[in-house]
């Protein structure tokens, strides 16, 4: 018993099952993957549909800015893209916040993690052979999220203007209207816009690519609220998405005749 | 002995805390290849649980610090049984081993103009404890474990090879060092990973293996804290220095009771925190002694407004050196004025503002939230003395840090003479750095002008022999046992108080344990065998605690981290002396009494006649220099 | 108080193993590491175990405890149901030296690779001028324990050991942050970040700041924005052209030590 053991090459302890967690680990991505997937599916069904997305003076935020030839007029109809008539006008501008979105660091986790399972939980094996990550095509491209947040911020202002014609009575074109769908719309601007600001790219535009801080007392600030706002950039993601989700829905189903003019003022 | 791996190195160093890395830094910039002996991994010495900070009187927060007051300072914490000369290096140096410390990357919380920020701490007239948050010690650590790096990368880049003049042996524990001819030739240990043997060949060895408080149930210490440097420097033949001084930190951790003993930083109490008894009194004003009694305030309105006015105030109790401290907790327990587990209250909570307190305190908000699920925003801490620090040690010179062997050298804990009988809170991280270079420099130079001493094969066998016994023998006790009983017998008859009948009793209870640890046995292989370790350990332990025993019996007085009850107070004829042990041959400690060396005459000015009075003999009151009073006042 | 704990402690070396059930005493207020003491004293007095301050300050304890990654003194076995079954096992990303300890070398490699603090050299030691809001950055980072929780947590390397080489880990690549962002340091470890170290197989599932127990934010704070950096430095053609046209020069990228 007092030899040296001198061992064979080393190797790790050999356990076969895949995870040893007790805890409901796979809930989570569970929620995530069924949330992700009916939010994603009506707004696939939402952006084809081609009708309805206009009610009065409230356009749906999936067709703002209505860029095509074939779009219903309203004040956010610009009319500009005579060459894709076959496209719904959703699907001409979905990409921008498509893309921000899916290149978002929130959005990377949620999608790895419950519908690629890389991993679906902590210390839960995941079932691929190989992995190489970000680190070259295709996924090296989730590096342009910067771009995307510039993007996103030209949606938000167009989404801004469509929150502030909400205000005009859809009938007379008078201003000083307030109905359920101005509401919807301004929350939905506003939670747009903190979704943007809070994300990682914009923290590090802002302030987090400065060595001192000291030296950019404003940015400085900035950079602060933005790390603040930052910690919650899950949840703004949801309740944004969400909310784009909900304000179509309502706008629909009020063009579509279902419920009548919901209005305060 | 084919099993044995062998090194050759010009500066072995044993321990890889801070002082260790910071001596093995020093050789190899010196050119010597080095060698670092890690227990355990590298990075994670005992260095980490330093919390405070590193005293250095920079006089960033306030300019009227220098080295003078900062020397006074150390003096006094130690009651005037410190070696002056290192006090003197320690308070001169320790300012440009911080500022090194930041150019190798460290980053310590700052001043307003962007300079090292300083707290207030026990013992310290000014604030003067460079530090992060309360994780001082980790970042010395990690700053010098990259340092290393660094080195080794410089290394890699113009050698080739990242280890061609410093190395890490992690995990590897030195069982003994190899004198020949009656200078040092080498160490010897195994590597808890196989159970291998390796001999280092060295002309140049460093001890730097920290304290002894495993040596005590109740301490903030790791299981590597078992006095392996104090032991092995005895057993090659060199000297310990009073070795009766241990210092009990007023605040551990008392509940639950698996963490008892865990420290409590004293940036608590440097940031505004105060101790309570059960009757919400602030005890401490009660328990201010004659040498402090005009440093200190007496009220609690003066003591609260020195923190804001440190200039026309005078300090709060509470932040008296550690020893006062911890017999005052003692006292109170003692007198039926604990709180629920046995400790005191300590109350941050209604001090500060709950963010104030997690910027200030994170790691011991993390501590007790996790620990003990107290909420220390919201609730007070309940706190009591740990064995916490080892001021006795290895006998150096205050200069070189040469001990009695040549070619042996200490640092950091486990040598002996710097913090004389208490040690002030932040002087030992500054202690590491300032003497860690030193030691490194000097052995350096030692390296240089001698011979390499060749190691003998009877020297090896003989170690090779004493390191396996555990396993030849069977059916003994298993060492966990008597080193529980060890503990046991030292916290209980060699604690905060001593008395002459317990310590008696306990050199009688270590002869026993010593019968008993030379027939435990161990069970299983040599790889990492913790059993086996421990029984290793057992002799260093024992030897250690027989040295405390012995010198505590034998000084019969009290002071600073050495408590008599039947000798209560300070003898200036007892500060004349210092108790050395060495190894008779039987290998029991034999004691003899050594005079200090009497202090310089300018060093001496820096003192008032009127303070000194409280230390020294009349006989040496007479022979002061005239103009005895120091060119400054206290305040 | 008292009672008696369930435990299934993995025991064995070299990757060969099985879990060991054994019985022990549990008392009010403990961690697994006590437990695991009392069983080390009692009944596995060579239980290979490694712990040091028991303080959460060290990070030796590291250790799987029904399957999830933490410090034994961290702990407290007041989480668990008292009839609850404990499994421990060792790291499964580094391998096994025997029980619970773990060969984490592979660590001690990648922090030799990292390209040290490169201060000013005309800087002088006590000629640092730091503002507090620009060194708390790094100083999160440098809470780190170096427990490599992370490093075992992390599926780039635990569940494809192939990418040891390639990819340096969560605790080294903070390291890399740690020092871009330190207000007096030099160098430019960006593009060393992305093709040394790796910082592209991480794709942000922030396994390592959910085991941190130090609670630093280590995708938050240090892998995104490093993220951000790197694709600063390598991918932005508007960065790119911008310093052109100011011709800025970037920082010099430093040698990775041991590759030439």
């Amino acid at each position: 018993m007092t030899q040296v053991t001198q061992g064979p090459a080393k190797t790790r302890a050999q356990i076969q099952a895949k995870t040893l967690r007790t805890d409901p680990w796979y809930r989570s991505p569970r929620v995530t993957a069924t949330g992700l997937t009916i939010i994603v599916l009506y707004l696939l069904f939402a952006s084809f549909a081609n009708t309805d997305y206009i009610f009065g003076s409230y356009i749906s935020p999936l067709y703002s800015p209505c860029l095509a030839t074939t779009c219903t007029p309203s004040d956010s109809s610009f009319f500009l893209v005579p060459w894709l008539t076959w496209l719904t006008p959703a699907i001409i501008i979905i990409g921008g916040p498509l893309g921000f979105r899916f290149t978002c660091y929130y959005y990377r986790k949620a999608y790895y993690r419950s519908f690629w399972r890389s991993p679906a939980a902590c210390a839960v094996a995941e079932p691929h052979a190989r992995y190489r990550g970000e680190s070259r095509l295709p996924l090296i491209i989730q590096n342009v999220h910067r771009y995307f947040f510039w993007i996103a911020i030209a949606f938000n202002i167009f989404l801004t203007y469509d929150a502030v014609v909400a205000f005009k009575n859809p009938y007379t074109g008078a201003w000083g209207h307030f109905g359920v769908g101005t509401l919807m719309l301004v929350v939905n601007a506003i939670l747009l816009w903190i979704y943007s600001v809070s994300c990682h790219a914009c923290r590090h535009i802002t302030g987090g690519r400065l060595k001192h801080f000291s030296k950019h007392p404003v940015r400085y600030k900035a950079w602060t609220v933005i790390s603040r706002l930052n910690n919650y950039h899950m949840q703004f993601a949801w309740v944004s998405l969400t909310w784009v989700t909900l304000t179509d829905l309502y706008i629909r189903l009020a063009a579509a005749g279902v419920f009548g003019h919901g209005r305060w003022i | 002995m084919t099993d044995i791996q062998r090194y050759s190195y010009d500066v072995v160093v044993i321990g890889a805390g801070g002082s260790g890395l910071r001596a093995a830094i020093e050789a190899r910039l010196a050119g010597k290849r080095t060698a670092i002996i890690s227990k355990s991994l590298f990075g994670k010495a005992h260095t980490v649980m330093a919390e405070g900070g590193a005293a250095a009187a920079m006089g960033n927060v306030n300019p009227a610090d220098n080295w003078q007051v900062h020397f006074r300072d150390t003096m006094r914490g130690g009651k005037f049984l410190n070696s002056w000369r290192m006090a003197e290096l320690h308070a001169k140096e320790a300012p440009d081993r911080v500022w090194e410390l930041e150019a190798w990357g460290a980053l310590f919380d700052r001043t307003k103009e962007g300079k090292i920020s300083q707290r207030n701490f026990g013992g310290h007239e000014y604030p003067r404890l460079a530090h992060v948050g309360d994780r001082t010690g980790l970042e010395m650590i990690r700053t010098l474990q990259q340092k290393v790096v660094a080195l080794q990368q410089e290394d890699a880049i113009n050698l080739g090879d990242p280890e061609a003049r410093v190395k890490v042996f992690a995990e590897t524990t030195i069982t003994r060092l190899i004198v020949e001819n009656g200078r040092m030739a080498g160490a010897f240990g195994y590597q808890r990973e196989t159970g291998g043997f390796v001999l280092f060949e060295a002309p140049a060895v460093i001890i730097a293996t920290g304290g002894i408080g495993k040596t005590f149930k109740v301490t903030s210490n790791s299981w590597e804290y078992t006095g392996d440097g104090h032991a092995l420097a005895l057993l090659a033949g060199a000297r310990l220095l009073n070795m009766e001084f241990v210092q009990f930190h007023p605040t551990g951790m008392v509940w639950p009771p698996s963490v008892k003993g865990i420290l409590v930083t004293e940036s608590v109490r440097g940031d505004g925190g105060v101790l309570r008894n059960s009757e919400g009194k602030r005890f401490m004003f009660d328990y201010v002694p004659d040498v402090f009694r005009a440093q200190y305030a007496e009220t609690e309105e003066e003591a609260d407004r020195w923190y804001d006015d440190q200039a026309n105030n005078r300090r709060p109790p509470e932040l008296l050196p550690r020893d006062e401290v911890a017999r005052s907790i003692n006292s109170e327990v003692k007198a039926g004025r604990g709180s629920p587990h046995g400790g005191v209250f300590l109350d941050i909570a209604s001090r500060l503002p709950a963010e104030e307190i997690l910027r200030r305190l994170p790691s011991m908000h993390h501590q007790f939230k996790q620990l003990a699920d107290v909420d220390i925003t919201a609730e007070p801490m309940e706190v009591g003395p740990t064995c916490h620090y080892v001021m006795g040690g290895i006998e150096v010179d205050p200069d070189t840090q040469a001990a009695a062997i040549p070619g042996l050298f200490s640092v950091g804990e486990s040598s002996g003479g710097m913090h004389g009988s208490n040690r002030l809170g932040g002087n030992s991280l500054s202690d590491l750095v300032v003497f860690g270079r030193r030691a490194g420099l000097y052995a350096a130079e030692y390296v240089d002008a001698t011979e390499r001493p060749a190691v003998s094969d009877a020297a090896i066998e003989s170690a090779v022999a004493e390191a396996l016994a555990p396993f030849e023998r069977t059916g003994g006790e298993s060492p966990y046992a008597v080193h529980a009983d060890l503990q046991q017998t030292m916290n209980d008859l060699v604690g905060i108080i001593r008395r002459e009948h317990e310590m008696e009793a306990a050199l009688k209870e270590l002869v026993t344990l010593r019968e008993r640890a030379a027939k435990v046995s161990v069970t299983g292989g040599r790889a990492y065998n913790p059993g086996w370790h421990l029984a290793l350990d057992l002799r260093n332990m024992l030897v250690v605690a027989e040295a405390i025993a012995t010198a505590a019996l034998e000084r019969q007085e009290s002071r600073g981290g050495h408590t008599r009850e039947d000798y209560p107070a300070m003898s200036p004829e007892w500060r004349q002396v210092n108790l050395i042990c060495s190894l008779d041959d039987d290998g029991r400690i034999k004691l003899t009494r050594q005079p200090l060396p009497p202090m310089r005459d300018d060093l001496l000015a820096l003192f008032e006649r009127s303070e000194l009075k409280k230390y020294m003999t009349d006989a040496e009151l007479v022979s002061l220099p005239a103009g005895d009073s120091a060119q400054e006042g206290n305040h | 108080m008292a009672y008696m704990a369930n435990l299934r402690v993995w025991r064995g070396d070299h990757g060969e193993g099985k879990l060991v059930d054994y019985s022990v005493e549990v008392n009010e207020g403990e961690v697994v590491l006590d437990i695991l003491h009392r069983l080390q004293a009692t009944q596995a007095n060579d239980l290979a175990l490694r712990w040091n301050c028991k303080a959460g300050k060290c990070g030796s304890c590291s250790m799987e405890i029904n399957g999830r990654p933490r410090l034994g003194c961290m702990t407290r076995m007041s989480i668990f149901d008292q009839d609850q079954v404990l499994t421990i096992t060792p790291m499964r990303t580094f391998p096994v030296i025997r029980d619970l300890v773990t060969d984490v070398s592979f660590n001690y490699e990648k922090a030799r690779q990292i390209p040290s603090f490169s201060p000013d050299p005309a800087t002088k030691p006590g000629e640092f001028r730091m503002q507090q809001v620009d060194v708390q950055r790094s100083q999160e980072f440098r809470k780190c324990i170096e427990c490599y929780l992370c490093q075992n947590v992390c599926h780039v390397i635990r569940d494809h050991e192939e990418n040891m080489p390639a990819y340096a880990g969560p605790r080294f690549l903070m390291r890399v942050a740690e020092l871009e962002m330190h207000p007096a340091d030099m160098a430019d470890r960006r593009n060393i970040a992305q093709d040394d170290f790796g910082l592209g197989y991480c794709n942000i599932t922030k396994c390592c700041t959910e085991v941190c127990p130090e609670g630093i934010h280590i995708t938050d704070n240090a892998l995104i924005p490093l993220k951000e950096r790197v694709v600063g430095r390598k991918y932005d053609p508007l960065v790119w052209l911008g310093g052109k046209i100011t011709r800025k020069q970037h920082r010099d990228t430093p040698r990775v030590p041991g590759k030439h």
